[in-house]
């Protein structure tokens, strides 16, 4: 029953299975992604994807579906070659090695589990490959049960688990064998609102344990933010960003990933003049400014987009960056309250904190907002997500 | 559905009526099987005797026919299956393009008729045999190895299908994650691949072993001289037919139903422990009911019923019984006779023309059915004359019918 969570669902301790935990640590691999592109066809999948992997690294891939992701995943787990570059782990070329053969485990967006097999002879899979007899296996696979806190299901077949306890059991198989490295695709998409919550502390306390490298695939940015050392984002195939999660969220450097990663109110306009990192850009709502992101300097006449958190916009007057808005609607979310804004054409939100107070009762008045030009991004002219 | 309108009496009857058309035949067949009346018919009912299964199996021809069928389907299985599986897997894996070349040509035999397969497996194996310059008594000229040959080519075609059924059902990412796990090809092969579709190499076993039994349109070409059951069986109906092959469907449908509740049996107690409602349920919660619901039980509680009716049919005696018949037709026919006679010498009297006797007879024809069940159905008449004529040879000489030829003397013991 994937619906409740665990309240009894103990948080595991991941102390028996790895024998090489500490060498582990030291050895892990990194992977390194040189210039790849994968095309199927005309249609370019990944383009040109250039970054290091550190070992050790709990790193994530976020994008909007069908942006090339499990594609790139595939490549690097081998199950298919690049059409242009290479890919290193430890530094070897992979090239021609299959996904046998590679250190590389990998956490299918469906979880792959064997229907027809035992939860215990699912996890003990890879050993039976390697020739390790069936009561060292079972031994294993039960140290591995230990470890995903579902001791005592090892006789379940794996349709008799909910879906958190068939994603935990997956990871006790992909880590069977003890990988340089977990490749996980969309592992929780599956999952309800709160075991995914629950599943992604569990995930990165798995990782701080068993040091391996984590590469995780999401489109959501929840995950990716919570749980990552590192985030590449992704648009269309292209990786627009590679960096640390708060870096990602405060100083994004597309207008992609400024718009993808949490919300954010787009402000489309032309640069007017800019001294030092403060730029001027002339706009529906008026002239406004911002702060340019990565020290870029523009000329005037650039088409720009810029960008201000709806916690970053605050309402009253006198304020910089001053705009007379029209209030259009609110809505409560519990811990905040959204105000649906609109100036000119142009759709602005606002979110407060939730003090417990009354809601204003704004309807259809004129509201005055502004923001710190600290605060705001101008970002080069560029697609947006969702657009 | 309705009682109201009265639908529901409609439907009722449609029922009846639809469920009589399709056991009505096999219910009258089964009861031909016991009736002592060397005509396969249930009215008159002469005796209940169970000779006609030991004059089904003292027949050579069709049981050595049964054993070369027997030898031909396993044959036939052991190939055609991995063939079948081999070119589904085959598909499985081509670009769409080809794949659509690849299942015409492979479905293809499924398409042309029996018989042509049939004699164009004769005459592909002759031409081969003659251009390698083969003689007669070799494997090119055996009707064993012939029915094999044209029997495979189209058997396997229904094992690829029951296969590719199978495979459209599997998630090629299993055999991914078992090779990402450091499985080779092979055992991805043999651990994935090979369970998930046990259940389909099962129902193909069944499937072809089906097909190569029951199949006439091809064999009956290539087996040339030799005999299958089907060929032994279908010669035997054209050259009159006998209670006997009652007895044989009697076996079949014996066999077919003890096949199908064993198996009823399984898939409800597969049913049962796969939802894992077991413990709750009233029947497999409980030990005694639990094994005797068992279909290993069903089984061998049917095979000892089956067992014991053969038994006791082995001891039944009708001898008395039939020689009680025996008697009572003679003296029913002898009146016939002396009223003929006397009814002849009156219209000789009158100078009427001659009523033939076998008219008369055929005209009294006592069944319902009449001649429905002989392949010989046009000549009814003649056959239920048969039994009575024979011993009585008075009558049979006396017999002034056109029909004289189509007696068979042998009729009171089909020993065929
Ligand atoms: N085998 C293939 N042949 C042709 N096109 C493919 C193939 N596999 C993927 N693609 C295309 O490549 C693009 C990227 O697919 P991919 O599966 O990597 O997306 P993704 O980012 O994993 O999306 P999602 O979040 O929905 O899983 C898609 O547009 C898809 O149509
Ligand atoms: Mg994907």
């Amino acid at each position: 029953m994937p619906g409740a969570v665990p309240s009894g669902i103990r948080l595991p301790v991941f102390t028996v299975p790895f024998s090489r935990i500490s060498e582990s640590v030291m050895a892990t691999k990194d992977i390194v992604l040189d210039h790849v592109s994968i095309r199927f066809g005309a249609y370019t999948a990944v383009d040109n994807a250039h970054l290091v992997i550190k070992g050790g690294e709990f790193f994530s891939f976020l994008g909007p579906s069908g942006c090339g992701k499990t594609t790139l995943l595939r490549c690097i787990s081998g199950f298919s070659d690049p059409s242009e570059g290479r890919v290193l782990i430890g530094g070897q070329d992979m090239k021609g090695i299959g996904p046998n053969k590679r250190p590389t485990a990998l956490i299918f967006q469906n979880l792959a589990l064997f229907p027809l097999m035992s939860v215990a002879d699912n996890i003990a899979f890879p050993l039976e490959v390697r020739g390790v007899g069936r009561r060292d296996r079972r031994k294993r696979a039960d140290e591995l049960l230990e470890m995903i806190a579902l001791p005592g299901v090892g006789d379940k077949k794996v349709h008799e688990l909910s879906g958190g306890q068939r994603q935990r059991v997956a990871i006790a198989r992909a880590l069977a064998v003890e990988p340089d490295i977990l490749l996980l695709d969309e592992p929780l998409s599956a999952l309800d609102l709160k075991l995914r919550h629950h599943m992604r502390t569990e995930l990165r306390t798995i990782q701080q344990q068993v040091g391996l490298t984590f590469i995780y695939i999401t489109h959501d940015q929840g995950e990716a933010l919570t749980m990552s050392d590192r985030v590449a984002v992704m648009n269309a195939g292209v990786i627009e960003q590679v960096d640390p999660p708060e870096t990602i969220y405060n100083r994004p450097k597309t207008s992609f990933v400024a718009s993808f990663v949490g919300q954010s109110n787009a402000i489309e306009g032309k640069v007017a003049s800019q001294s030092g990192t403060l730029v001027s850009i002339e706009t529906p709502l008026g002239r406004l400014q911002g702060r340019a992101a990565g020290g870029r300097q523009y000329k005037s006449g650039d088409n720009c987009f810029l960008f201000i958190r709806p916690e970053q916009l605050s309402l009253g007057d006198g304020l910089p960056n001053a705009v007379a808005a029209n209030w259009v609607k609110e809505e409560f979310e519990g811990n905040a309250r959204q105000m649906f804004l609109e100036a000119n054409g142009v759709p602005l939100r606002l979110s407060r904190v939730n003090l417990g107070g009354a809601a204003d009762t704004l309807s259809g008045a004129s509201v005055p907002v502004g923001f710190e030009p600290d605060q705001a991004i101008v970002l080069p002219h560029g697609v947006l997500a969702g657009a | 559905m309705n009682r109201g309108t009265g639908g529901g009496a409609v439907a009722a009857g449609f029922s009846l009526l639809f469920f009589s058309f399709l056991f009505g035949p096999l219910i009258i067949m089964v009861i031909t099987a016991f009736n002592s009346s060397s005509f396969p018919r249930i009215t008159p009912w002469e005796c209940f005797t169970t000779e006609w299964f030991a004059v089904l199996f003292a027949n050579d021809r069709l049981m050595s026919g049964l054993l070369n069928s027997l030898v031909i389907a396993v044959s036939v299985v052991a190939i055609a299956v991995p063939i079948g599986l081999a070119g589904a897997l085959a598909l499985s894996e081509l670009s769409s393009r080809l794949r659509a070349v690849l299942y015409t040509v492979l479905i293809t035999p499924i398409l042309i008729p029996g018989v042509v397969l049939g004699i164009s497996t004769i005459v592909f194996w002759g031409a081969l045999g003659r251009s390698v310059g083969a003689e007669y008594g070799s494997f090119f000229f055996d009707g064993m190895f012939l029915t094999l040959a044209g029997q495979v080519t189209f058997i396997s075609a229904y094992a690829m299908l029951v296969f590719l059924a199978r495979l459209q059902r599997f998630d090629p990412i299993l055999t991914e994650a078992a090779l990402d796990l450091g499985a080779t090809p092979g055992q991805a092969f043999r651990k994935i691949l090979l369970p998930f579709l046990g259940p389909a190499i099962g129902s193909a076993t069944f499937l072809t072993f089906l097909a190569s039994f029951e199949n006439y349109n091809t064999t009956v070409f290539t087996i040339l001289s030799g005999n299958t059951f089907t060929t032994a069986l279908a010669s035997k109906v054209r050259h009159g037919t006998d209670p006997s092959l009652s007895a044989l469907a009697v076996i079949i449908i014996g066999i077919t139903l003890i096949g199908a509740i064993v198996h009823e049996a399984h898939t409800r107690r597969k049913e049962v422990l796969r939802t894992g409602i077991a413990t709750r349920s009233r029947i497999y919660g409980n030990p005694v009911l639990k094994t005797l619901v068992h279909p290993l039980t069903v089984f061998l509680i049917l095979a000892g019923i089956a067992g014991l009716a053969t038994w006791q049919g082995t001891r039944h005696d009708a001898s008395v019984c039939k020689q009680q018949i025996l008697d009572d037709k003679r003296a029913r026919q002898h009146e016939l006779l002396e009223e003929q006679r006397r009814k002849m010498q009156e219209q000789q009297k009158t100078t009427a023309p001659v009523t033939s006797p076998a008219d008369a007879a055929g005209k009294a024809n006592p069944s319902p059915f009449g001649g429905a069940f002989s392949p010989n159905g046009l000549t009814p008449a003649q056959e239920e004359q048969a039994p009575a004529a024979a011993p009585t040879e008075t009558p049979a000489k006396a017999n002034p019918s056109p029909f004289g030829g189509a007696f068979n003397p042998n009729g009171l013991k089909p020993s065929q």
